[in-house]
């Protein structure tokens, strides 16, 4: 069976889910409802709290390793964005961290 | 001024390049070994560009399923993207013929970029808009695509996924250097946190978001008062 139903399904739901409150709201250079811009303010940082949790959502605690190559990889990442503001460095070694201690676990 | 915006979009993107390439990479290999080749993962990554959902849709074809579960499950893993449209309304607003595109390249990490990072002065907005999500789409594609290659030769990529959850800790230090965003960001992880531990990891992205957004208008007094101090 081909994947293209699929992937067309995939692709339209995804693409009115993202257009839709865009293209409704703020149209004609009316300005936000209060509400509206009160959020397009405060979800941005909620969200990305939101997104850590919902990345990191497969990790099984009751299992050994219980979470430990995700915890390291979590710290390394913070700690080292932190430190050296160099969000290249801080992704590419928080995943190698991750990568070798699923296999020494 | 396409390439004056270019040229500021682009040293800002790096980071989403690491993090894109990485995890472009990943989506590629697993469809690669699902059996799909480059083709599709450019038909996919181009068309689609949902880096969370392209990974299910690997697991939904290896199960064979139809289109209304596809669809279905489409909406579960993607609804979050109607809270970013939601936030973004107002910074697009103003942005003419680009604005379907805008609102279709509108990824996690897009969403997240563009919430942290400034057009300079001299380069109207929609443009800086424009070119980050096109050069965030480009490093997608690429991505996939060395993945699509690469996931035919023997290498043990495992936990290259990784790169998904460190980009986003990494996002989420940058909002914690400005005060203002702590408590949205502790919401936000308290939420999630919350919503995880009662409804498990299938179900509970949608009502994490409508829970975020209540508890944000609770705290709403407190946050206007803070953003008047800031001066924003």
């Amino acid at each position: 069976m081909s994947i293209l139903p699929a992937v067309l399904v995939i692709a339209l739901v995804t693409a009115a889910l993202r257009l839709l409150p865009v293209m409704l709201l703020g149209k004609g250079g009316k300005p936000l409802p209060p509400a509206a811009a009160f959020l397009s303010r405060a979800m941005p940082p909620a969200i990305i709290g939101l997104l850590v949790v919902y990345a990191l959502r497969g990790t099984d605690l009751s299992a050994p390793p219980h979470g430990l190559p995700e915890a390291a990889g979590v710290c390394a990442a913070a700690l080292l964005q932190y430190w050296k503001k160099n969000t290249l460095l801080s992704v590419f070694a928080a995943t190698a961290c991750y990568m070798a201690l699923i296999r020494l676990l | 001024m396409f390439l004056r915006a270019l040229k500021a979009a682009f040293p800002r993107t790096l980071p989403v390049l690491a993090g894109y390439l990485f995890l472009g990479l990943g989506f590629g290999v697993l469809l690669s070994r699902a059996g799909y080749g480059a083709g599709w993962a450019l038909l996919m990554s181009a068309g689609i560009f949902a880096g969370a959902m392209q990974y299910v849709a690997v697991d939904l074809f290896l199960a064979g399923a139809g289109v209304l579960e596809c669809a279905m499950m489409t909406l579960a893993v993607n609804a979050r993207h109607l809270f970013y449209g939601l936030s973004m309304a107002g910074w697009y607003a103003d942005s003419g013929k680009m604005k379907p595109y805008l609102a279709f390249s509108l990824t996690d990490e897009t969403f997240a970029l563009l919430s942290l990072t400034e057009a300079p002065e001299s380069v109207p907005e929609r443009w800086y808009y424009l070119c980050v999500s096109a050069l965030n789409h480009l490093y997608w594609i690429a991505g996939s695509l060395l993945g699509a290659l690469l996931g035919l030769l023997p290498f043990d990529l495992l936990g290259i996924e990784f790169s998904m959850p460190a980009l986003f800790v990494v996002m989420l230090v940058e909002q914690w250097r400005r005060k203002r965003a702590r408590l949205p960001v502790l919401i936000g992880l308290a939420c999630a946190l919350g919503c995880l531990f009662l409804l498990g990891p299938e179900r509970f992205t949608v009502p994490a978001m409508l829970l975020v957004t209540g508890v944000l208008f609770l705290f709403r007094p407190r946050l206007d008062k803070m953003e008047g101090r800031a001066g924003a």
